[in-house]
């Protein structure tokens, strides 16, 4: 029997999360509690680096796979990686080790919960991507609702309590239909491991429904146009950091589960419902692109462009195609790097100004140099320019998109141009021009562990922007057998329908 | 000959009420004495009980009297769920002037009622033990005399109790001129599925067993009552009669009728879906916690009995880990309104939690986990209770059900998060008293690791309730 490393992973924060509980409030160990859920999220990510490391890129199987029998003759705890979710554990552990780094100066009171709150959403993430599990996967799945109602209503902005029902309920009512799924699923064929749901298929009778509440789950989490007004809420009023999870690590767990379950287990409905994809996920590209041209909150405009991004996701999983799919997992990775960099850097002069209105700023470049150099970078990043992390992910899906359907294909491209608009213009408005505010003459530039933060951001954006070998490689085998079970499964049955 | 040895219990416990009562009345101020002998006694009692259940099974007094999984089980979870009531409780009787011998004597002598009713299988015994639980309820609603509400709580479930148990025996003798006996067994027998006299007899049973358990459309007494009454009387209500209630509903559906099961499957279901939908929608706008525990336990009940009007094995099963978890958080919850005090005025009103994670932060973590819990959100306890009923329902291919009941669980999740939202984001008021007795703590302690921890380790719940077979 192997070291459960995956379940350690899970645990690790869990534990430390309990820990910090007992800490008493006074404020010498208060500080205390700060570097010991950093140093918990650091190991983390550490174990979970040495995890791609030990990963073997040649098999498409599970790996590092724990089984256990949870509750008799019913459901096992069994966790696994592949080349898809192994890419995600990492963002994850990344993200929330920047999350906690990132939280001295943002939230002004009550860091302990705060940080138990972190910790706990990380455990609890991860536990996302590695489940093989229909159940064990929708317990992690909604449980990351209560940290995260409770991050956004305990440390969020004016209208924080709006913001966070309208979170939690809109969440909630998506995922409910999904377990009826899933219950379904466990009665249609008598388990709920996704290895041997793969193995034996669910008949196409029933696919079509099952894929349509998975799909409401997944839609609302996304999201998608028309279910996504919650987003922009949440963003705005949550924390710097909570943004940061959210936007990094929330959101692609719906790619995720779209990868994993819709085209995993249900081939033939995926096939039939493409077309309601590729609209919805046109709108999303185009009207948010719009819609995000004309905010004035930097926070909103930037959830805006997040739910575009994640348009162009769900338009290269579902174009089916190995550049496609490819292209959407890379620019998952992408944005989650980017849009928590965007979401840090809007946190940084939030702290200094109190305000995210784009108008009250301007001529940022003469008095914060290494804060304008880095918000550049992000900022093209976001658009998509050669070179960042953001191009390769679109490009790739734009090829994917390119070999099914031209028309598609040649509407999502007018989103870059779109997105270039909106950030640009953005990234104008505040850096460049002239001094009208007279408050940001006086406005300090990057502290170090705020800089610490962005370099460690964009790093990744650049390095994988010139160099994107690692992460292909990691996932591509991965992905190609998932199409090839995606690509029989549905040349069998329309045969057997034309047969019928 | 009859083996006394099954029925040690309810000779138990009737004995030692009765023992108590006249230790009240030779003995001044001896209330202390009777609540506490009266615990003990409810251990003792539990003792006997879990002793009793590894023996088999048998069927007393020309088999109207039954003892088997079920009825063990669901009599081992009422006393333990009594004995916690009378720990968690003891403090609030004495700072409201109401801790006299007659409390304890009554609540033991209603749990008498609710074991005779669990255990029984003909149609008297069953009326017998419903009456004398409901007697005893009487009284304890109005137990604090001196409160208006109280007084008027205790009458008004008199009334409408008196009313249904009259429509229930109206219900028993039906069916009994119909088959002849009063005897489930006997009435399994002679059933004739064209006799519309037993589906008439059948809805009359159900609309007195579904007024004990507060099911739409016979809530009515609920809110008052549960807002009227003591508190200690509140957490009483909230539990003990739905798990006796419950076991009659499973086993006077199951065990002679089940062959019956398309004339009693649609009240079922419309009683369920009423009560989900009702209890959701209904909790939404109140401001008294009590009250809004009746709303929420008029929903859970709808829960309960979606997993009873599935027909199979795995319903009833479903149904009674139901239960069980939902006695388990309203346990936490009332042992989190207990602590709501300064000297000795109790607090239950929402706006009283206002900001209490900052001065309670344990109190409040309790209440959130609790709330999330019976909200129905993963991986919390409360969302099995519900998985398992879902299960059960799933397999029948009642998917309009299961859809009425998970959407009417998001509607449900907004008035538990209401109350989160003031626990946690609201401005903080006065402190609360934080002296409370070990009982009280150690309630809300076990009840929410329970509630938090269940996830981990389910298997010998789920063992233990996989024994309890009807069909």
């Amino acid at each position: 029997m192997n070291f459960p490393i995956l379940s350690s992973l899970i645990l690790l924060p869990s534990i430390g999360a309990f820990f910090i509980f007992f800490v008493k409030s006074s404020n010498k160990i208060y500080q205390a509690s700060k570097y010991l859920a950093l140093f918990i999220a650091l190991a983390n990510f550490l174990i979970s680096i040495y995890l791609w490391l030990i990963f073997d890129n040649s098999t498409s199987e599970f790996q590092f796979v724990e089984n256990k029998i949870w509750i008799k003759n019913f459901i096992n705890y069994k966790v696994g990686v592949d080349g898809i979710s192994i890419l995600f554990i990492i963002l994850t552990t990344f993200i929330a080790t920047l999350c906690i780094i990132a939280v001295n100066s943002s939230i002004s009171y009550r860091l302990k919960d705060f940080l138990i709150a972190i910790l706990l959403m990380e455990s609890l993430m991860i536990g996302v991507f590695c489940s093989l599990d229909l159940v064990i996967f929708y317990l992690f799945f909604e449980g990351g609702l209560i940290p995260m109602f409770l991050i956004i209503g305990i440390w969020g902005g004016e209208r924080r309590v709006y913001s966070a029902f309208k979170f939690f309920l809109y969440t909630l009512l998506g995922s409910v239909l999904m377990l009826i799924a899933i219950i379904s699923i466990y009665w249609i064929s008598g388990t709920t491991d996704i290895e041997k749901l793969y193995a034996i298929g669910i008949e196409t009778k029933y696919q079509n429904l099952l894929w349509l509440a998975f799909f409401s789950s997944f839609a609302v989490k996304t999201p998608m146009w028309p279910v996504h007004t919650w987003l922009p809420d949440a963003h705005v009023e949550a924390p710097t950091a909570g943004s940061v999870l959210l936007a990094a690590i929330l959101l692609k767990m719906a790619g995720y589960g779209f990868i994993r379950f819709s085209l995993g287990l249900f081939p033939f409905a995926s096939q039939y419902f493409v077309p309601l994809i590729y609209v919805l996920s046109l709108v999303a590209i185009i009207y948010t692109s719009l819609v995000a041209l004309m905010q004035q909150d930097m926070k909103k405009l930037i959830a805006y462009s997040s739910v575009a991004h994640m348009g162009f996701v769900t338009l290269g999983i579902f174009t089916m195609t190995q550049q496609g799919v490819e292209g959407s997992i890379f620019q998952m990775i992408s944005h989650g790097l980017i849009s928590s960099a965007l979401f840090l850097c809007v946190g940084v002069v939030y702290e200094r100004m109190h305000t995210r209105i784009i108008n009250e700023y301007g001529g940022l470049v003469s008095v914060m140099p290494k804060y304008s150099i880095l918000f550049m970078v992000f900022t093209l990043g976001a658009i998509g320019l050669p070179g960042t992390s953001g191009f390769i992910g679109e490009f790739l899906i734009l090829l994917g998109a390119f070999k099914k359907n031209f028309l598609v294909a040649i509407i999502a491209s007018l989103g870059v141009i779109l997105g270039a608009a909106y950030m640009l213009w953005m990234y104008k408005r505040i850096v460049f021009g002239k001094i009208i505010n007279e408050n940001i003459k006086k406005i300090p530039d990057l502290k170090k562990s705020e800089l610490l933060i962005l370099i460690c951001l964009a790093f990744p954006v650049l390095f994988f922007g010139f160099y994107p070998e690692p992460l292909v490689n990691t996932m591509e085998i991965s992905i190609e057998n998932l199409l090839e079970i995606y690509n029989s499964n549905t040349v069998f049955d329309q045969t057997k329908i034309y047969n019928d | 000959m009859i083996d006394i040895n099954y029925i040690l219990p309810e000779i138990f416990i009737s004995i030692s009420l009765m023992f108590f009562l006249i230790i009240g009345v030779f003995k001044k101020n001896s209330s202390l004495l009777v609540y506490n002998f009266s615990i003990i006694s409810l251990i003792l009692l539990l003792a006997l009980l879990i002793n009793l259940s590894s023996t088999t099974n048998a069927s007393l007094f020309g088999s109207s009297y039954i003892i088997d999984n079920l009825a063990n089980f669901m009599k081992i979870i009422l006393v333990a769920s009594g004995i916690f009531v009378l720990l968690v409780s003891s403090k609030y009787l004495k700072l409201t002037n109401i801790f006299k011998i007659e409390y304890p004597v009554l609540i033991l002598s209603s749990m008498l009622g609710m074991m005779v009713m669990i255990s029984s299988n003909d149609l008297i015994v069953f009326y017998m033990g419903l009456e004398l639980q409901s007697l005893a309820l009487y009284v304890l609603a109005s137990f604090n005399r001196e409160n208006l509400l109280s007084s008027e709580s205790g009458l008004k479930y008199f009334v409408l109790s008196a009313l249904s148990s009259g429509i229930l025996l109206y219900g028993c003798s039906l069916i009994y001129g119909f088959s002849g006996s009063t005897n489930y067994n006997l009435i399994a027998q002679n059933i004739l599925h064209t006799d519309y006299g037993f589906t008439f007899g059948i809805v009359f049973i159900l609309v007195g067993l579904a007024f004990k358990i507060s099911a739409v459309p016979f809530h009515m007494w609920a809110p008052d009552v549960y807002q009227g009454s003591p508190t200690s009387v509140t957490i009483f209500f909230a539990i003990l009669p739905k798990i006796a209630a419950l076991t009659v509903f499973i086993r006077f559906l199951y065990v002679p009728f089940i062959n019956m099961i398309e004339h009693w499957q649609m009240i079922i279901v419309f009683l369920s879906i009423a009560s989900m939908i009702f209890g959701a929608i209904a909790a939404i706008g109140q401001n008294n916690l009590k009250r809004l525990v009746a709303y929420s336990s008029i929903g859970h009940m709808g829960y309960a009995l979606a997993g009873i009007s599935v027909g199979t094995n795995e319903g009833i099963q479903s149904s009674i880990i139901y239960i069980f978890i939902y006695l388990v958080m309203n346990l936490a919850f009332f042992s989190c309104l207990f602590m709501l005090r300064r000297g000795d005025k109790y607090f239950e009103k929402i706006e009283d939690l206002s900001g209490i994670s900052k001065n309670h932060p344990i109190l409040a973590l309790s209440l959130l986990l609790t709330l999330f819990s019976l909200a129905g959100i993963p991986p919390l306890a409360g969302f099995f209770a519900k998985f398992y009923i879902f299960l059960a329902v799933i397999e029948k291919q009642m998917y309009f059900l299961a859809l009425i009941g998970l959407l009417s669980s998001v509607v449900a999740a907004f008035y538990y998060l209401r109350i989160i939202k003031i626990m946690y984001f609201d401005e903080e008021k006065d402190k609360y008293d934080t002296d409370h007795n070990l009982g009280l703590k150690v309630s809300l302690i076990i009840s929410t690791i329970f509630i938090l921890l269940y996830f981990i380790y389910q298997g010998p719940l789920i063992e233990v309730i996989n024994k309890i077979n009807l069909i």
